[in-house]
């Protein structure tokens, strides 16, 4: 027989029991656009929180307080704390040639309030390079003067949600507004940046470090960020930190780096495990589908026993008939799994209509062996009612009107 | 054409053996034209499926044009139908959900024959039956003679060399029987070897040649004085 008749034929098989054919391309249709929309939530997921580290900016060390690997000795019962990263130990990271900035900061959470309004904020302690270091733009005025870090001014760039919140529409620029127990002077507006890790940028202060310090009482940084000269020097300002601040703290390591690369790499693998998972959980369905399709094909070989008679009296072979009900049973996968990648992408475009900023494309290896994995299932659990057609005694088959 | 010799065909009932065919000795030559009758259970729709290949025989031979077809596998046997036997059965067996032109084109597109050969074959089948109008109505759409017809040009359209037929009229009323019968006859006319099984005496008297049944043998084997 020629392949279009045989697909023809399959195809008027499917279209000949609309009812049950309708079921099971629905459930095989459920099945894919389950697979196609979880996998296409973890990549969504994996892109977010990887575009969040990459959008910190290029060649970025982050240094922060504390030890977070075991290197052995004696167990910490002493009461050993770790010793603070300081200011100093962060200006003292400029004498390394692989390093071109440093960006000192502390964190807090204080009142920022302009005449009757208030609002409670994050408060960012850092130095003029924490505009280079972090990529972000002004948008009328200036960022933090590049003056001593260690002197406290009475200055502070505003967010853009926070300026609107607290200034509406009018100049910000020039005016004084209270920050915790201390009054700065504004002298710029951060411009909309968008997101970034843990930190909305649009709903904060930034101030002077030593003002920051001041202002909760604390020689301790947050973190530092540290930019290296070039991407290939990322290893060497690593070990450059490393060591200095070993000599500044008795020779104790006890801070820990992360470059950017590692964070990345670190959640792409994490993500794409998870997406994964959760891919491997869908094609369960899938494969509950292909049950259905075998007990639909069950249903269509006996309901269908006179025809079955008839192409055997007319000459069919045994594997002309069980390539018919094979293919008939791959159609109705394929048809089902077309469904189901066209629900799937659709959904994650609704989705990414009302999330704009969480993008929901499965990926292509994903919907490629979902489609397959339906097709192939459809296959494997086509064989028993296939068998079972062939093996239709034709008299038997016939006797019946 | 066909040559049984002691064919027989056993069923196990149960703990019993029933002899449906009880060394049946029969020849037949090319272009006659047989009825077979008999009682209800006497072997004559076994001896049709062992003729045409359906069932095998539990002992004895057969030889189906100088070939001896007794023991072929099921997948030969499907061979040997799909090129030399055509089938008509009395619940016309069509397949509800193809067109008239779908049920006739059947045959040569399981024999995989091309569509355009195909088209054309099935045009003039469909033009002998005087159902040309009819090619696009399914099943449901036609007469019961209508049926039978779109049957008769299905087991034909391969140009077979022997057409088995098993009470071909036996759900029909009796104009449309009788049409039915004319174009059985106009086959045979024409050089097909039709053997049919029949309840209907006026039918079976119709037959130059007709065989009784009794039993799982053959008790007569007249020729009918023309008439």
């Amino acid at each position: 027989m020629r392949i279009g008749d045989i697909l023809t034929y399959a195809y008027g098989g499917v279209a000949g029991y609309r009812l049950r054919s309708l079921l099971m391309l629905f459930a095989m249709a459920v099945g894919v656009a389950s697979v196609v929309v979880l996998t296409g939530l973890g990549e969504g997921a994996r892109r977010y929180v990887t575009g969040e580290f990459a959008s910190l900016g290029t060649h970025l060390l982050i240094v922060l307080p504390g030890r977070n690997e075991t290197t052995g000795g004696a167990p910490p019962l002493l009461g050993e704390t770790p010793r603070d990263l300081t200011l100093d130990d962060a200006l003292a990271l400029k004498r390394s040639a692989a390093i071109r900035r440093v960006a000192p900061v502390t964190v807090g959470s204080a009142p920022v309030s302009y005449q009757q309004r208030e609002r409670e904020v994050i408060t960012i302690g850092t130095t003029a390079e924490f505009l280079h270091v972090r990529r972000l733009k002004i948008l009328s005025g200036r960022f933090l003067p590049e003056t001593d870090p260690r002197r406290a001014a009475p200055v502070c760039v505003l967010g853009g949600k926070l300026k609107r919140e607290l200034f509406g529409n009018r100049a910000a620029v020039g005016q004084w507004v209270r920050v915790g127990d201390r009054r700065f002077r504004v002298i710029g507006v951060l411009a909309s940046e968008g997101r970034a890790i843990g930190l909305d940028l649009e709903d904060m202060v930034v101030v002077p470090v030593a003002s920051a310090q001041a202002l909760f009482d604390t020689p301790a940084l947050f973190r530092v960020l540290v930019e290296a000269r070039s991407q290939s020097l990322i290893e060497n300002a690593r070990q450059q930190i490393l060591a200095i601040v070993r000599a500044r703290h008795e020779g104790e390591d006890d801070i820990t780096v992360i470059t950017q690369d590692a964070v990345i790499g670190t959640f792409n693998k994490i993500f794409t495990a998870l997406t994964m998972t959760v891919g491997g959980i869908a094609a369960i369905s899938l494969a509950v589908a292909g049950i259905l399709i075998m007990n639909v094909m069950l249903v269509a070989v006996s309901q269908r026993t006179a025809e079955i008679g008839v192409i055997k009296a007319l000459g069919a072979t045994r594997r002309t008939i069980i390539t018919l009900f094979l293919t008939e049973a791959g159609v109705m996968a394929a048809a089902g799994a077309a469904i189901g990648l066209a629900l799937g992408y659709a959904a994650g475009a609704a989705t990414a209509q009302i999330y704009p900023v969480l993008s929901i494309t499965a990926p292509v290896w994903a919907a490629v062996s979902a489609l397959l994995l339906a097709i192939g299932l459809g296959v494997v659990f086509g064989v028993l009612p296939a068998r079972r057609a062939a093996a239709l005694d034709p008299i038997a088959a016939l006797a019946r009107r | 054409m066909i040559t049984l010799s002691g064919a027989t065909r056993n069923f196990v009932v149960g703990e019993q053996t029933v002899h449906a065919l009880n060394k049946v000795d029969l020849k037949v030559d090319s272009g006659e034209y047989i009825a077979i009758v008999g009682p209800s259970g006497s072997g004559k729709s076994t001896l049709l499926n062992a003729i045409g290949l359906l069932d095998r025989l539990s002992s004895g031979a057969y030889r189906l044009e100088d070939r001896d077809v007794t023991d072929l596998s099921s997948d030969e046997a499907a061979q040997i139908r799909r090129e030399k036997i055509g089938f008509v059965f009395q619940f016309f067996h069509l397949i509800p959900r193809l067109t008239a032109f779908g049920n006739i084109e059947l045959p040569l597109t399981l024999a995989g024959i091309d569509p355009s050969e195909r088209a054309s074959r099935v045009a003039a089948v469909l033009d002998d039956i005087g159902l040309a109008d009819r090619a696009e109505h399914r099943p449901d759409q036609l007469s019961g003679g209508q049926r039978q017809r779109v049957a008769i040009a299905r087991a034909t359209v391969t140009h077979p060399k022997l057409l088995l037929a098993d009470e071909p009229t036996g759900n029909l009323d009796r104009a449309s029987g009788k049409d039915v019968v004319h174009i059985l006859e106009r086959l045979n006319a024409d050089g097909i070897t039709l053997l049919m099984v029949t309840h209907d005496p006026e039918l079976a008297n119709r037959a130059r040649r007709k065989i009784r049944m009794v039993d799982g043998a053959i008790e007569s084997d007249s020729l009918a004085v023309p008439q």
